[in-house]
């Protein structure tokens, strides 16, 4: 799996920023990516980017984001950070753990 | 190999250490933590748990050569680096020179959020990287329970502990893992089920307002460790861990002596004073002037060129200054030649164990060649009566060990039986020397014996001393049927054994004049029987003349007559005796 290129088709105001570390390939991996992305095309769509870090690739990140478990996503913009960290199975509290509203409901 | 056979069973059978390069932990743990496993260090909060780890890792840095990471889960960096330099520590230092990384992993709960199935393989990998980036042979994980708090999977976590501490097996680093202390367990969080092969307890308990801390080797898989619970504490320069005993009695012992400084006191020790090296117990109770025989013994010895430590626990180092110059011993200029240290603190300053401690680093620095500590009774205050008998134990242990001879002053309360309140601490000593007072006549005498000198020839008598302003005087003691006379009674017989004498010879005299006077009286007796014997003689002699005269004249008439008668002679007869006349 290599780092994704940006989603983004028109940036919008908020601009969601989500890196995914995980560490090899594996099933886990697959399915925190799997979920991530259909819960971002489902709630933020078109306003996300999500990069994946292999800390096994990139060991050096893993402490710059305070990186213990894997998979995390953390939520880089917008402010403030958030994280969640197992496979995502549960979406209800992606949504509410990443505060990813979608735009209209955002609105009101 | 084969050449040394008994050489490589040991080394099969002792598991590998790693020295923590911790005074006294090393000791006790017989060479160090176990090489290539976990250590759990546990202990309530505040008793030194990740000072201890940090000391492990910067020694090892420091001294080993050993590089080290510390993950601390508690303590921001910038954080510990403040708090570890201010014991002396240089991790700033060795973080620059890649001897030390430091990971501070930090996770809020409320960040962590938990959908579905995760490990911990985030940690291994910094970890991992950290360990791989300076080669590290050393890991602290300072508080691993933290985790508890910020992950929420608890059946995960634990898994993946136990998974944390096989992988730090498997990569060959000894590591220390440190921990709160629980209700029941050791650990609150139950860590001590994953760390097998050592576990170390810390405790810091008070007791009479006076806090101690304590160590304890709870387990030491595979080898023999002190299983005592050893006090500790932290000082300028780190952890030291004091074993109340060293391993063995092995000291060295000197024949060679050591001068107290009043030669009558030498005299009384085979004429040659203590051995070096020796611990020499002065008891007495309190103004018989065992500060003044201390002092004493520190101005001659500093005199001779040696250097004194001279710890008070009563007295400024000014206010003996002052009152030995009074005696006449000049301890200033002995103090600015450096050669006489004094040290100065207050018993209840601290614990026992810091006060051993400091008198240790004190002794370390100065590098004495004799000790004087006055009193030790006023530490005995600040602990129990074990603690205390295992603090001098020590406190003698080590300076034995150093060749340093040790003077102890012990206050004795009056009325108390001297040699038994003193039980705890007079088998521990070589020698012992008892001042008394002595009351009567209005007056109080002080004076001293020898009770105990191991290994030399001593007097057993008791002496009188005398302190004036020339110093101390040590003056026979008068023991007669009456007891032991001192003071103005001592001097008062010794002035009637004077007046006896003086009588004694006075009655000679006048005898002598008498028998004189007898023999001139003899002599003129014997003069004057001579003269009248002489006198007699004399007149003997002169009636037998005139008998004489008068026979011849009566002859000569008669034959005149006769001749006138014409009588016939009859002379030849009367001529032929022997001139008297027979008529």
């Amino acid at each position: 799996m290599k780092a994704k290129p940006p989603k983004a088709r028109k940036p919008a105001q908020a601009l969601f920023q989500l890196r995914l570390y995980v560490t090899d390939e594996n099933p886990r991996s697959r399915a925190a990516f799997d979920n991530l992305k259909s819960i971002c095309e489902a709630n933020i769509k078109g306003r996300y980017r999500i990069t994946i870090i292999d800390l096994l690739k990139h060991p050096k990140l893993a402490k710059g984001d305070q990186i213990l478990a894997v998979p995390t996503v953390v939520r880089r913009l917008p402010n403030p950070m958030r994280r969640i960290i197992g496979t995502l199975s549960d979406t209800a509290k992606v949504l509410v753990g990443l505060d990813l509203r979608p735009a209209k409901e955002a609105r009101l | 190999m084969k050449s040394n056979p008994s050489k490589s069973t040991g080394s099969i059978v002792n598991l590998p250490k790693c020295p923590t390069g911790i005074k006294g932990l090393d000791e006790i743990t017989g060479g160090g933590l176990p090489r290539g496993r976990p250590t759990l260090i546990c202990g309530g909060a505040g008793c030194g748990k990740t000072l201890l780890a940090a000391e492990f890792l910067v020694r090892g840095a420091a001294q080993f050569n050993e590089p080290g990471v510390l993950v601390t889960f508690e303590e921001t960096e910038a954080e510990l680096k403040a708090n570890v330099s201010s014991l002396g520590f240089d991790l700033a230092g060795l973080v620059k020179r890649k001897k030390i990384i430091i990971d501070f992993v930090h996770i809020e709960r409320s960040e962590a959020q938990e959908t579905g199935d995760f490990d911990l393989e985030g940690l291994f990998v910094r970890l991992n990287y950290a360990i791989d980036s300076i080669g590290a042979k050393r890991v602290v994980l300072d508080t691993l329970e933290v985790l508890f708090a910020s992950i929420p999977n608890e059946t995960i976590l634990r898994a993946e502990l136990r998974r944390l501490f096989r992988w730090l097996k498997d990569k060959g680093v000894t590591a220390v893992i440190t921990a709160e202390k629980g209700r029941e367990s050791l650990t609150r969080n139950g860590l001590e089920e994953y760390v097998s092969d050592c576990v170390i307890l810390l405790d810091h308990r008070v007791n009479d307002q006076i806090a101690t801390r304590h160590l304890r080797v709870v387990k030491y898989r595979g080898a023999l460790h002190g299983t005592n619970e050893f006090p500790f504490l932290i000082g300028d320069d780190g952890v030291s861990v004091i074993p109340i005993t060293s391993l063995a009695l092995n000291h060295k012992a000197s024949g060679g002596r050591i001068e107290t400084g009043i030669p009558r006191l030498d005299a009384m020790l085979g004429g040659r004073g203590f051995f070096r090296g020796s611990s020499i117990l002065l008891t007495g109770t309190s103004g018989t002037g065992k500060t003044i025989i201390a002092s004493n013994f520190a101005h001659a010895a500093a005199k001779r060129g040696e250097r004194v430590l001279f710890f008070s626990f009563e007295e400024s180092p000014n206010q003996i200054i002052r009152n030995m110059r009074s005696i006449g011993l000049k301890l200033e200029p002995l103090v600015k030649k450096d050669l006489l240290r004094f040290h100065s603190a207050r018993p209840t300053l601290y614990g026992l164990e810091m006060h051993l401690a400091t008198m240790f680093r004190e002794i370390d620095e100065f590098r004495p060649d004799v000790v004087v500590i006055d009193p030790i009774t006023s530490l005995m205050d600040s602990g129990t009566e074990s603690e205390c008998k295992g603090m001098v134990t020590r406190l003698i242990d080590y300076l034995k060990a150093g060749q340093i001879t040790s003077l102890f002053t012990s206050l004795t309360q009056g009325g108390a039986a001297l040699a038994q309140s003193e039980s705890a601490m007079s088998s521990l000593m070589d020698a012992w020397i008892l001042l008394q007072d002595f009351e009567g006549n209005g007056e109080r005498n002080r004076v001293l014996y020898v009770l105990k000198a191991r290994g030399m020839a001593h007097s057993n008598q008791i002496r009188e001393f005398l302190i004036s302003d020339r110093g101390i005087d040590v003056v026979d003691a008068y023991i007669g049927p009456s007891g032991v006379l001192t003071g103005s009674a001592r001097a008062a017989q010794g002035a009637l054994e004077k007046a006896a004498v003086l009588a004694s010879q006075q009655e000679a005299a006048q005898l002598k004049r008498e028998v004189d006077r007898k023999q001139k009286a003899l002599e003129r007796t014997i003069a004057d029987m001579r003269s009248d014997y002489e006198t007699e003689a004399t007149e003997l002699r002169r009636i037998a003349e005139q008998v004489g005269t008068r026979t011849s004249v009566l002859g000569t008439e008669r034959a005149a007559s006769g001749l006138l008668r014409q009588a016939d002679l009859k002379v030849p007869a009367h001529v032929r005796g022997n001139g008297k006349v027979n008529l």
